[in-house]
């Protein structure tokens, strides 16, 4: 689909700006598309070096595995398909926490790190898992308790209440996100993932809702991610804690 | 409330950035070492994401630079008028899930234009507040860690997206009153 949508808007620009002479533009437009998305990365960088350096010390002191296992039946029940104490868990959680204080800065880090710890779940590296979709889904809709740089704006153009929008922010940002949600769950369950099963606690449980989720024949792959993690998850998770440095 | 939850979210990036060494240093982890490790990782992430990046910011933009987009929203604005929905913030629609930043600029002009209390002005302000740029979340997000087939992601976004228009221009007039 974003294949679609990326040939669709560059061809309707195309035809559109043959019919109003707008080609002149378009090429500058193009352009400037093409630097802004360099800036945009450039500007990352800085961000992205910092908040990557302090999750690898979270991670060694062993936060990120606590705050994993401190994760609420929530998040579980919105990622089945994750180990319980795998550390996705963790930077999911820590990237939803910094949506939700309006840290959009310090978001992104977190949840391209998820995004790395759920990519070694994934026996597809190419093709996103159930999992991913979710983190997604959730950080498209962005659940913000505080816009703060439109109350700025308000602000700047003399409002009366500048805050006065948090109210209407968050009904329709809940609302958002739980249509996320639901979406997001119909089409686990069309794509034929379970959606329900992984917290079930039983031994290997992991491995094998993993392996049913993915739907893959490629076994070696999956038993090298799910098994690996999972053995981790037991033994090794105090000295991985501990042990980097 | 309001100017609680402002002190926490000034709050939070500094404390975040003392605690996490402090704790690892209790934990008898060589901090600096481990944060440079791990730094090295953000870099390479932020270089993985360019050409996704400029890839998409370049289709963006000509869709805006044609006119296509007004004519778009042109076609759809009669109807969306009598469902209540201001014609005026009908580009945020399309705007919201392509670009932050542009649509962030569209929403300042209009409140610039109809003042920050119009019904306009809240409306936008909301639009915008409420929902992130689904492409460039779906970009960077999945860009880093070189996924190429979305498969349903994308759908899940937009579909969100516009229920939350939708959801921002009915909160706006159920709390504020249709002005």
């Amino acid at each position: 689909m974003v294949n679609w949508i990326w040939l669709g808007m560059i061809l309707f620009s195309f035809w559109f700006a043959a019919l109003t002479g707008k080609m002149k533009e378009v090429t500058d437009a193009a352009f400037s598309g093409a630097q802004t998305g360099v800036n945009v990365c450039l500007g990352l960088i800085g961000i992205l070096v910092l908040w990557m350096g302090l999750m690898r010390v979270a991670e060694d002191a062993g936060l990120v595995r606590k705050l994993a296992a401190l994760i609420g039946p929530v998040v579980r029940w919105l990622f089945p398909d994750v180990p319980r104490n795998h550390p996705a868990m963790g930077y999911i959680l820590s990237n939803l926490s910094a949506n939700l204080l309006g840290l959009g800065n310090a978001a992104t880090p977190m949840g391209i790190r998820a995004m790395q710890e759920l990519q070694k779940l994934n026996p597809d590296p190419y093709t996103a898992t159930p999992a991913m979709c979710t983190l997604l889904a959730l950080n498209t809709a962005s659940i913000t308790l505080v816009p703060t740089t439109l109350i700025a704006i308000r602000l700047q153009f003399g409002s009366q209440n500048p805050a006065e929008i948090i109210g209407s922010t968050l009904l329709a940002t809940a609302i958002a996100t739980g249509a996320a949600i639901a979406a997001d769950r119909w089409y686990r369950k069309k794509s034929g993932a379970p959606p329900y099963s992984a917290d079930t606690g039983g031994k290997g449980s992991a491995s094998s809702t993993a392996r049913a989720n993915y739907r893959i024949q490629d076994e070696p792959a999956v038993c090298r991610g799910t098994a690996g993690c999972a053995g981790s998850e037991r033994t090794t998770g105090r000295a991985e804690a501990s042990g980097r440095g | 409330m309001s100017a609680f939850l402002q002190a926490v979210s000034i709050w939070t990036i500094p404390a975040l950035i003392a605690f996490i060494p402090l704790y690892a240093a209790f934990r008898r982890v060589p901090v600096y070492e481990s944060f440079v490790d791990g730094a090295k990782d953000g870099f390479q992430t932020a270089v993985a994401i360019i050409p996704h990046l400029v890839g998409m910011m370049t289709a963006i933009s000509m869709f805006r630079a044609s006119g296509a987009m007004d004519v778009l929203t042109g076609a759809v604005r009669p109807l969306m008028e009598r469902l209540g929905v201001p014609g005026e913030v009908l580009p945020l629609a399309l705007l919201r899930p392509l670009t932050g930043s542009g649509s962030l600029a569209y929403v300042t002009d209009l409140i610039r234009e109809h003042g920050p209390d119009s019904l306009i002005g809240r409306i936008a302000a909301t639009i915008q507040g409420s929902t992130d740029t689904t492409l460039y979340v779906l970009t960077v997000y999945f860009g880093a860690v070189g996924i190429r087939r979305a498969r349903y992601a994308l759908k899940v976004g937009l579909f969100s997206d516009l229920v939350g228009f939708f959801a921002a221009v009915a909160a706006c007039r159920w709390l504020f009153g249709a002005v």
